[in-house]
């Protein structure tokens, strides 16, 4: 068996893994452009006036704040149902396991489409108005499966031996809990709380359908791609956007890295 | 059961009871998010179900609150077909892309990437995946713009003939990439590359390198050990990754928006019918297409093994 990759291979490897990040970059260097109406490439000059031009638009403060607000509120919401459900789900064989398990599937495996348009539907039946807890609703439905998912892995990996010797050593159910499960635990639910927020950041197909005339910052953005103002502003937004999903995904990684660290494994 | 030490307090007790009743703790802790994906999730479902078969009036606009299949005889007209069928063709071609892109990307990582590498090829994929969706659709707007990066590139090296060419092919004919049907698959593909490329790296991880050396030692070529040992393997975590491909595209309705000649697709029908149109019964009857698809595309799925591999 040879153990080097062949050329070809090699090649095509790179080639997919630049072709999914080149096109990001793109968006640092549109952010510097002078030129305002077109994507003209080069940019013809550069300068950093756009980022003074956007921090002065009051039209953007509103929108950023509804999402870091809907965000906060939404993942919060997701780390506590996500960690009861994984609790339940890690230790116990049950009736109904594996129809659970797809229950909290089905909020990202069905098109964001179907999620918003199911909400639309509903507010319009019962007559709820639109407001930042219509947003909230959909978004902590989605959410719930990103924490389930990192928890109820290291919950897996979690040796059920340790639980029985804090037990045997006196501590009740809560003691155990506060001492042993949630040490363990902290970076996962971490990792999970911030792939929950950049998620919920950034949303935009199911956000559509529920925040009425409410906009939110990824909103906002939808709006100038569709009908452009001022391009290089909504490029900088772009950067702002992408670095608040950038850095919680980052951090998220290094907090899961390995997992080895995990009381009760490897021994 | 005696206990050792007396129980200290209500803590304690309940520590105890939990013991002797795990079923009790279990219901305790799932009824909460049962009750939110319950009423919140599939509540609002039902009510998707519902305004399905209601029916608007033609002359009002205003919803008619009493069960019809009109709206779902709707679906049958041919413009409302041809979005159906458009959008699955395009999910159908963007999937199998997806799958022929990913397969080197995951196949090296998997069983060549080694320590930092390895990482590195991880973070490369999880980065795109989890980054902003909004953000990446944007700068593909930027590239595939007349003026833009491809165009530039495209006359640097006289290849323009290239992009001319696309553009004149019927259907896919537009002023530039970004107005063109192409774009869109450009776009589609872009995005949802990585949700191929995780699941399908999972699978082939799990092939263990000894059959490869057995599939060898028999004399097989690499194309017949390919073919007859890798790829079915395979498989499963191509369908797994094709369950995240195609249900996405099926739904998108921001990219035929943004990239594109605008022409309709399932999406983007439900999203115009509830806004300007303000047709939900419509509406609904179309988001309820998808789910159809889907149920059927999954019950193919599970029957081979794609679940496995999630």
């Amino acid at each position: 068996m040879r153990s080097e990759a062949s050329w070809g291979l090699k090649a095509a490897a790179l080639g997919g893994l630049l072709f999914l990040h080149l096109p990001i970059l793109l968006i640092f260097l549109y952010a510097f452009t002078t030129e305002e109406r077109t994507y003209q490439f080069p940019p013809p000059g550069l300068t950093t006036e756009w980022f003074a031009v956007a921090w002065n638009r009051e039209d953007i403060w509103p929108p950023l704040y509804l999402s870091l607000k809907v965000a906060a509120i939404s993942t919060a919401l997701a780390m506590i149902l996500g960690t009861l459900v994984a609790a339940a789900m890690a230790r116990a064989r049950f009736f109904g396991r594996d129809q659970i398990s797809l229950l909290i599937l089905l909020p990202i495996a069905l098109p964001g489409v179907i999620t918003g348009m199911s909400l639309r539907s509903a507010f319009g039946i019962m007559d709820i108005p639109f407001s930042t807890w219509t947003i909230v609703l959909g978004h902590a439905t989605f959410c719930i499966v990103i924490v389930y998912n990192n928890a109820v892995a290291r919950m897996r990996r979690l040796s059920g031996g340790i639980m029985e010797a804090s037990a045997d050593l006196g501590a009740n159910a809560f003691q155990t809990f506060r001492y042993i499960l949630l040490p363990n635990l902290g970076t996962a639910l971490l990792a999970g709380g911030m792939l929950a927020f950049a998620l919920s950041f950034d949303e935009v197909i199911v956000t559509t359908f529920t925040a009425g005339q409410q906009s939110t910052l990824p909103i906002w953005m939808l709006n100038e791609l569709v009908r452009p103002r001022q391009r290089p502003v909504t490029n900088v937004i772009a950067i702002v956007v992408f670095a608040a999903t950038f850095l919680p995904i980052l951090i998220a990684y290094y907090l899961t890295r390995g997992g080895n660290d995990t009381a009760g494994m490897g021994k | 059961m005696t206990a050792i030490l007396p129980p200290r307090g209500a803590a304690d007790r309940l520590t105890g009871l939990f013991w002797r009743r795990p079923s009790l703790l279990l219901f305790l802790l799932i009824t909460p998010p049962l009750l939110w994906l319950g009423v919140v999730y599939l509540g609002s479902l039902a009510a998707l179900l519902l305004q399905s078969f209601y029916s608007i009036d033609e002359f009002s606009g205003v919803v008619k609150e009493e069960f019809t299949l009109k709206t779902y005889a709707e679906l049958f007209r041919p413009q409302n077909l041809d979005i159906i069928l458009r959008t699955l063709v395009m999910a159908t071609i963007v999937t199998l892309t997806c799958a022929i892109l990913a397969f080197p990307i995951a196949y090296y990582a998997a069983r060549y990437a080694k320590g930092p590498w390895k990482a590195a090829f991880y973070l490369g994929v999880m980065l795109p995946l989890w980054s902003s969706y909004l953000v990446k659709v944007y700068a593909w707007k930027l590239i595939l713009a007349k003026e833009g990066i491809i165009g530039w590139a495209a006359e640097g090296t006289g290849t323009g003939f290239i992009i001319s060419g696309i553009l004149s092919i019927p259907g896919l004919e537009g002023s530039s990439l970004s107005t063109s049907p192409f774009g869109t698959y450009l776009v589609f593909v872009y995005i949802w590359l990585p949700y191929m490329i995780l699941p399908l790296q999972a699978a082939l991880e799990r092939v263990p390198t000894s059959m490869l050396e057995a599939s060898a030692d028999l004399g097989a070529t690499r194309g017949q050990t390919f073919r007859t040992v890798i790829l079915p393997l395979a498989m499963p975590g191509v369908i797994a990754g094709s369950i995240f491909t195609f249900s996405l595209t099926l739904g998108d309705y921001i990219i035929p928006q943004i990239v594109g000649d605008s022409s309709r697709f399932i999406g983007l029908a439900v999203y115009q019918l509830q806004g300007t149109a303000g047709n939900i019964p419509l509406a609904a009857a179309f988001a309820v297409v998808p789910i159809l698809i889907m149920l059927v595309y999954l019950g193919l799925a599970k029957r081979a093994g794609a679940f496995d591999a999630l």
